[in-house]
């Protein structure tokens, strides 16, 4: 099998910031960590707006794995990154090696005291009985236990965010890419969504 | 000196002059450690029914058949097959 992989398709995100809502309501993350959000460049700039949805990408060669003082970081056969938070030292290296900024430190207390590092799961818990309150507790939820796929992925409204194998969604992506039948200079409902092959007749006397 | 000592005196100076041209890895390599945590379950050791609202289907312990069961919800995921 398998490696779960995530894949944002940006003619397609609207930023209507439903996977991150997804996430959080899934998992009950708390306050201030945001394990997945939507990141837009050229705001507002007509034709040139594009956005995407970042989490964890769940890497093949993670950095944060290579550079955690204290290997709480493993990786599961189906791909998923996960790590162990009663090992975890919230030393926050895993922060500073991550290209993505998928790791993400809970604050508290006038100080700012930085706890135990929060990141995406793929939705598969982690080093818990699986379904238990302790997993919920600490990881949020584990829909890969239920046969399921990750929140935010399974809620897109557009489908611009999919996830799950990569093989199977990088060939959903193509079968996509081939319908639109064109490439990314051009944008709007036709470029994301394909247009039909048979265009309807227009009614006569309507206007062009 | 004989030529061919001459010639093997040649080839040993230039092998040793040529020897701190060799180039070597100049980005540090990290090793990546042992996982020290606690073992996890795998998906597919749990039973189906076990969490309410689930629709997959699979046998239990059975790694094939959970596969199977997420690639059908995997393919849900595009729609031209869906309206197709």
């Amino acid at each position: 099998m398998a490696r779960m992989k995530f894949l944002c398709d940006a003619e397609r995100c609207i930023e209507c910031n439903g996977c991150v809502t997804a996430c959080k309501n899934e998992n009950e993350v708390p306050w201030g960590v945001n394990r997945r959000r939507v990141v837009t460049i050229n705001d507002g700039v007509v034709g040139a707006e594009k956005s995407i949805s970042v989490a964890c990408m769940h890497c093949s060669d993670a950095p944060c794995m290579a550079v955690c003082p204290v290997d709480c970081f493993y990786r599961t056969e189906e791909g998923v990154v996960l790590h162990d938070k009663d090992l975890c030292i919230g030393c926050g290296y895993c922060f500073y090696a991550c290209p993505f900024g998928a790791p993400q430190f809970p604050q508290a207390g006038a100080f700012g005291l930085r706890g135990k590092m929060d990141k995406c799961t793929f939705c598969a818990g982690g080093p818990e009985k699986d379904l238990s309150k302790e997993e919920f507790a600490k990881y949020g939820s584990n829909r890969l236990a239920q046969g399921k796929l990750p929140a935010c992925a399974e809620m897109c409204s557009t489908k611009a965010l999919l996830g799950g194998d990569g093989d199977v969604i990088a060939d959903i992506y193509r079968q996509r890419v081939f319908k639109r039948g064109k490439g990314s200079e051009v944008w709007g409902w036709g470029t994301a969504y394909g247009k039909p092959d048979q265009p309807k007749a227009a009614p006569a006397g309507a206007k062009s | 000196m004989t030529t061919a000592r001459r010639l093997m005196l040649a080839v040993a100076a230039v092998a040793v002059g040529l020897s701190a041209c060799g180039e070597r890895d100049q980005v540090t390599v990290y090793k990546q450690g042992q996982y020290q945590g606690k073992p996890d379950t795998k998906p597919w050791e749990n039973d189906p029914g076990a969490s309410l609202y689930t629709s997959s289907k699979w046998n239990k312990g059975d790694k094939t058949s959970w596969e199977s069961a997420v690639r059908t919800r995997n393919l849900a995921q595009n729609e031209y097959t869906r309206v197709e």
